[in-house]
């Protein structure tokens, strides 16, 4: 066991991939020298060589096409796509290509890509910098979409993402890089898995990413109320765990789900209508769900009015107890 | 006949879709220019090139007659597919009527352990690379994407999305480059790749970052755009204002323009450029100057857009026709020979159209296979859901 940052769990989980597996190489932009803008991958070009931290020109279709076609040679390419709101010029290779070239190749050809993307506000960026963007993803059939939590969490689903046979999506929360924690020995589960990171028996808040730490301040509140929060970290949005999230809210009978993404066809909505589907008679009240407007990011002096904040989460914690 | 209307080509074109409306605009004649490598003219006759005609000279009657042989089969391949298009057994066809020298010149310049990456018009290449002809009519009539195993022959999956697979090529190129299969002087090892794209696709901003990569990265990779001067309706003016293949000059390595009708020549400034691929001197961008005799697909109308007599310029620079005279009057195939290729692609024909038809539609639950190499809990549910909702009209009708 050993503290650590997240950031700092995501390069450890690097460096035992590229130690472990020397088909395993990085691209993106400023990674080599520099260690990537948030210096998750600081140090590594040093000890694994320029061929497999690579720089890339500034091109982020260059860099997943790119990617696609090392992949093709049999590389295992972990991407970094340096801000949430660059991955839009990349966006047609990641749907159209590495998504279905498994399936387009009856099964014969596997596209084990990382694609790393820091993700969500809270850390006065300017303009698309701090976007949450993975719906579009988790729409795409193909793709994997996963998003840690903390630094443990980090450590291992980069290890499980790099030894994924399919493409991966991988959500780092940027406002809880710089988080510290304990890194286990082993992980939590597989990739696909949700974990439920507090127990309680009123309300089920479900999160993922940034969320998860709001969600366990909200529960920790909501405790000197004498009211017991259970919070699960879903972990995996593509897959969602539905066994654990179902298993959750029959426990509690009312869920409220958390993210920084607009709640418009967002997360919260399939989890929303799965429930129904699901739980419909064992649920005290409708599926609540907490998240961003329906508005572009706004500018950082506006963040905090946009992004679900503890009283935000314990406001629809209040009105599901009131059903 | 009025001075407006023009007579049907009578044609080894085939289809008469080439009659085109008197009023469309008049365009530049399409001329390769001093520049453009050539080393047989329309008319068939050896035009001297020292630096080239070394890598010609090389090849054997055999290997010559070998070139025709591939030229006339793929056409032949070509226009059944384009005849079961007609009878509805295909959803959609794309011709490379008019393409075959530029696509069996470079196709046959690749060594076994190249890789190919496609655009969904080189039914020439994927000969050459030995795919079975049968598997490219798969996509066109609905019964899979692609469907082959793109490592077997080293010729990836056709992509519709233009320009997307010049990146696939350069990274390919990369992992090459990293695989240490450059420049070893193994003739058996080195190896290069080749990206096939359009002129159409040198709009598209992949395009230009396939170019910045490789060049930077000195990737040994061939970049081989056949400029057929047209994107589906746009002539290539709409597309560029400077000759294609003076772009590569920009992105700091050589570019070649090559008559693509001209399949000695095509093979020869490709093989050229592989070697030097091979060598590690880093990517070529070869625009081989062609011509889409036919439409951009069948479902697409050319006489909407382009005049006759641009078509009638072009089917003088038949890239089969020249061949042949050049084959016949150098005594290096004879009409026994020509008579026999005959034979054969009536047989190819014949035998596509057999196999065509034999495919078998695919399975309800097909569509649920192969969408993640590891068990998907989503795609799995959905894919139980389907089977029992189909299973339950089964016993209905049991009942």
């Amino acid at each position: 066991m050993s503290s650590t940052t997240l950031a700092k769990g995501i390069t450890s989980g690097l460096r035992a991939a590229m130690e472990k597996d020397a088909r395993v190489v990085l691209l993106g932009e400023d990674i080599g020298k520099l260690g990537g803008v948030f210096r998750v991958t600081e140090g590594l070009q040093k000890d694994f060589g320029e061929d497999r931290v690579i720089d890339t020109p500034l091109a982020e279709a260059g860099i997943v096409g790119t990617a696609i076609g090392m992949a093709l040679r049999g590389y295992r390419p972990v991407v970094e796509i340096q801000f949430d709101g660059f991955v839009y010029p990349a966006f047609d290779h990641i749907v159209s290509q590495v998504a279905k070239l498994h399936s387009r190749s009856l099964g014969t050809v596997r596209m084990p890509m990382v694609i790393r993307i820091p993700f969500g506000g809270g850390i006065g960026a300017v303009e698309h910098h701090s976007e949450s963007n993975e719906t579009y993803f988790a729409h795409t059939a193909g793709l994997r979409v996963v998003a840690c939590s903390n630094p443990h969490d980090a450590h291992w689903m980069i290890r499980q993402a790099v030894e994924s046979d399919d493409p991966v999506i991988f959500y780092e929360p940027k406002r809880r890089y710089w988080d510290k924690g304990e890194v286990g020995e082993a992980p939590d589960g597989d990739l696909g898995s949700a974990r439920v990171v507090r127990e309680g028996d009123d309300v089920t808040l479900l999160a993922y990413g940034p969320m998860v730490k709001t969600c366990l301040q909200a529960a920790t509140a909501a405790e000197e109320d004498g009211r017991s929060l259970e919070v699960v970290d879903l972990r995996s949005l593509s897959p969602l765990d539905t066994g654990a999230v179902l298993a959750s809210a029959r426990k509690t009978g009312r869920v409220v789900v958390v993210h920084e993404a607009s709640t418009f066809l967002g997360i919260g909505a399939e989890l929303s209508a799965m429930l129904t589907e699901e739980a419909f008679y064992e649920l005290e009240a409708p599926v609540l769900r907490v998240g961003g407007y329906n508005v572009p990011y706004p500018p950082s002096r506006l963040e905090e009015e946009f992004l679900p904040d503890l009283d935000r989460v314990l406001d629809a914690v209040d009105r599901s107890l009131a059903y | 006949m009025s001075d407006n209307e023009v007579a049907p080509l009578e044609t080894a074109y085939g289809v008469d879709h080439h009659v085109t409306r008197a009023d469309a605009p008049d365009r530049p004649a399409q001329e390769g220019g001093p520049d453009m490598v050539q080393l047989l003219s329309p008319e068939g006759e050896r035009v001297p090139h020292p630096e080239l005609d070394g890598i010609v000279d090389a090849l054997s009657d055999e290997a010559l007659r070998g070139l025709y042989r591939d030229l006339a089969l793929v056409r032949r391949f070509d226009a059944e597919a384009t005849a079961l298009q007609r009878q509805g057994e295909l959803g959609l066809w794309a011709s490379l009527l008019g393409q075959e020298a530029a696509q069996v010149g470079s196709g046959r310049a690749l060594r076994r352990q190249d890789y190919a990456f496609p655009t969904y018009r080189e039914h020439g290449v994927a000969w050459c690379r030995g795919v079975d002809p049968v598997n490219l009519l798969g996509m066109f009539r609905g019964v899979n994407h692609g469907g082959w195993d793109p490592n077997e022959k080293n010729f990836h999956l056709y992509t519709i999305i233009i320009g997307a697979q010049t990146l696939h090529a350069t990274g390919y190129a990369m992992g090459v480059q990293r695989d240490g299969d450059v420049g070893t002087g193994d003739e058996g090892r080195d190896t290069a790749v080749i990206a096939y794209f359009g002129d159409g696709a040198t709009s598209q901003g992949d395009v230009s970052e396939a170019l910045v990569f490789a060049g930077v990265n000195n990737s040994p990779v061939v970049f081989f755009c056949q400029n057929n001067q047209w994107a589906i309706s746009e002539p290539n003016e709409k597309q560029t204002r400077a000759p294609l293949w003076h772009r590569a000059r920009g992105f700091g390595f050589p570019g070649i323009r090559v008559d693509g009708n001209d399949v000695l020549a095509v093979y020869a400034v490709t093989k050229q450029a592989l070697d030097a691929a091979r060598t590690g001197q880093g990517p070529t961008f070869v625009e081989a100057f062609t011509y889409r005799m036919g439409a951009h697909t069948t479902s697409d109308d050319p006489t909407k857009y382009r005049v006759s007599a641009e078509v009638e310029v072009w089917k003088h620079r038949d890239p089969i026709e020249r061949y042949k005279r050049w084959l016949t009057t150098t005594g290096k195939a004879d009409a026994d020979f020509f008579d026999a290729v005959d034979a054969e692609a009536d047989e190819l024909g014949g035998s596509v159209r057999e196999r065509c038809l034999a495919m078998p539609d695919p399975e309800g639950p097909e569509m649920f296979r192969h969408v993640y190499a590891e068990e998907h809990p989503v795609t799995a549910r959905e894919r139980e859901w389907f089977e029992g909702y189909h299973a339950s009209f089964e016993e209905e009708v049991a009942r």
